[in-house]
């Protein structure tokens, strides 16, 4: 039992990863179609910068500078996205083939001068030492790290939720995403509209390089891969465009592969795909998606 | 006067050419009428002028050309446009669809005109717009170009789909507001058209074919050659 609890909160963790790096995905999707291959590149940006500053600006590894690191390696990311939408991004909308081959270009690149500047190799990311701790639910003992991630997570989620629901310009990507068309004809400018949401999509994912780069012990030019499949396993499965989706599938897909890599060592990828093979059959539009008029 | 001037406008859409030359004018504080077949290029022109289909060729509002420019600066500019399927988003209520048209909160005449013109918006304000009837989803449709002091709106067979209770409703709805603002209506409901409109384009295969007073749509034989339709009286 006490196994059964570690894993599932261990897998609800690494959900909270999995839905970090894919908010922004189905925003982006979600609001502007655009399949972005370089989102990725802005959670290694996300890790780097928060490398940076935790090991070369602070010398000091305490709650604040990871906070610090967070936040820096947060507006890094989302600074870098707006600069990717606002050059090439805003110059390709409707043309799906060569945003594809764009923005993997992009992710090519951001990997290739991060790997020539720093290396390949693992760089440890300072961390505060209460990361090592455990917190005890019966006799089981939960690393504490992963309700960070999983308030993290929360704290985004609710975010989201708020700039969405209760600000215009959380109404206007709403109504972007229903009908774009319809949004600038009522004379709102989209594209500022889908500016924020890069910036949006471009933090999140970098607090979630800097998150990744703890739960993985150390930021790497190749640490976004896996996950960025991950993030769109995850946006297929919640939704597009429906970051509440992305949440749950995430929870659920982080909880499904830890459990069966636990109970048949290997198997959790497999099931992961089987999960999204069912989910485009019965459910296409996926778990909280809209059915496109 | 003239709010809107449209001179020898072209489209080309996936290599069919849809509007050949099209030409008018619409006068101020009137209703304009744009008329003719299924897929004569109507509610392409309406299009055309949001800047929704690249087009080419001369369009003026109140003299100053708008041809070229984005969507959403020709609505600011004070076009708004109802569009022929109402596209009114569904997943937002009627308060977030109206909130959303708004340009200036301040201007509360152009809410109270909304609200006198559809008291039911005001009451089904926290509805989700996607789960009104066919006849409240054009009202949204509508509000949404009122609620802004705008130099010309264009609409999109306003009626198309209607119960006949609701079209009545809404053929009131624009007789009321026919007088303080300039019209460019696509319509087929004829009796709407000469009960409001001051003047009438005709369209055939993507050119302008007529223009002038609504006088003939009373000549059924006129109306039948021009439209394919019944519908004048003598």
């Amino acid at each position: 039992m006490d196994t059964f609890l570690l894993i599932g909160i261990t897998g609800i963790g690494l959900g909270a990863l999995y839905f970090l790096v894919a908010a922004g995905l189905s925003l982006i999707y979600g609001l502007m179609g655009v399949l972005n291959f370089a989102h990725g590149s802005f959670l290694t940006v996300g890790a780097f910068v928060g490398l940076w500053f935790s090991s070369q600006v602070m010398h000091v590894s305490n709650t604040w500078t990871f906070i610090g690191a967070m936040v820096l390696g947060g507006l890094a990311a989302g600074l870098f996205a707006l600069l990717v939408e606002r050059i090439v991004i805003s110059r390709l909308y409707e043309r799906h083939i060569d945003q594809a081959l764009v923005t993997v270009g992009i992710a090519l690149v951001v990997g290739a001068v991060l790997a020539g500047w720093f290396g390949s190799d693992l760089r440890l990311l300072p961390t505060p030492s209460w990361f090592i701790n455990t917190v005890s639910i019966g006799s089981a003992h939960i690393p504490v790290d992963r309700f960070l991630y999983i308030g993290v997570a929360l704290i985004l989620l609710l975010a989201n939720t708020i700039l969405l629901r209760f600000s215009r310009i959380g109404l206007v990507i709403r109504a972007g995403v229903e009908n774009r068309q319809m949004v600038a004809a009522l004379g709102i400018n989209v594209r500022l509209a889908f500016s924020t949401v890069f910036f949006i999509g471009g933090f999140a994912a970098g607090v979630g390089g800097v998150l990744v780069s703890a739960y993985s012990n150390g930021v790497s030019p190749l640490i976004a891969g896996s996950y960025l499949i991950y993030g769109f396993i995850v946006v297929v499965i919640g939704g597009m465009g429906s970051v509440p989706g992305s949440f749950l599938a995430a929870m659920i897909i982080g909880i499904i592969k830890q459990y069966a890599n636990y109970y048949s060592p290997g198997l959790g990828d497999f099931v992961v795909v089987f999960l999204l093979a069912g989910v485009l059959l019965l459910r296409p539009q996926g778990l909280l998606g809209k059915v496109k008029a | 006067m003239n709010v809107l001037s449209v001179r020898d406008l072209n489209v080309k859409i996936n290599e069919s050419h849809i509007l050949h030359g099209v030409t008018f004018e619409v006068p101020t504080h009137s209703v304009t009428a744009l008329l003719g077949r299924n897929g004569v290029g109507k509610s392409t022109t309406l299009k055309a002028i949001m800047g929704l289909y690249p087009s080419s060729g001369l369009i003026e509002l109140n003299g100053q050309s708008i041809a070229g420019k984005l969507t959403y600066k020709i609505a600011q500019d004070g076009i708004a446009y109802v569009p022929e399927d109402r596209e009114i988003f569904a997943s937002l209520t009627v308060k977030e669809n109206l909130s959303l048209a708004t340009r200036d909160e301040n201007d509360l005449e152009r809410q109270e005109l909304v609200h006198a013109l559809f008291p039911e918006l005001t009451t089904r304000a926290a509805q989700r717009a996607g789960t009104l009837s066919g006849g409240q989803q054009q009202m949204v449709a509508i509000a949404r170009a009122l609620v802004n002091q705008n130099e010309i709106i264009l609409i999109d067979e306003p009626t198309k789909g209607l119960a006949p209770k609701l079209v009545t409703e809404v053929a009131d709805a624009l007789g009321r507001v026919a007088g303080a603002t300039t019209m460019l209506l696509v319509e087929q409901n004829l009796p709407l058209v000469k009960r409001i409109a001051q003047h009438v384009i005709v369209m055939d295969q993507g050119r302008v074919v007529f223009q002038g007073g609504p006088e003939n749509l009373h000549d059924p034989e006129w109306v039948h050659a021009m439209l394919g339709v019944s519908g004048g009286h003598k």
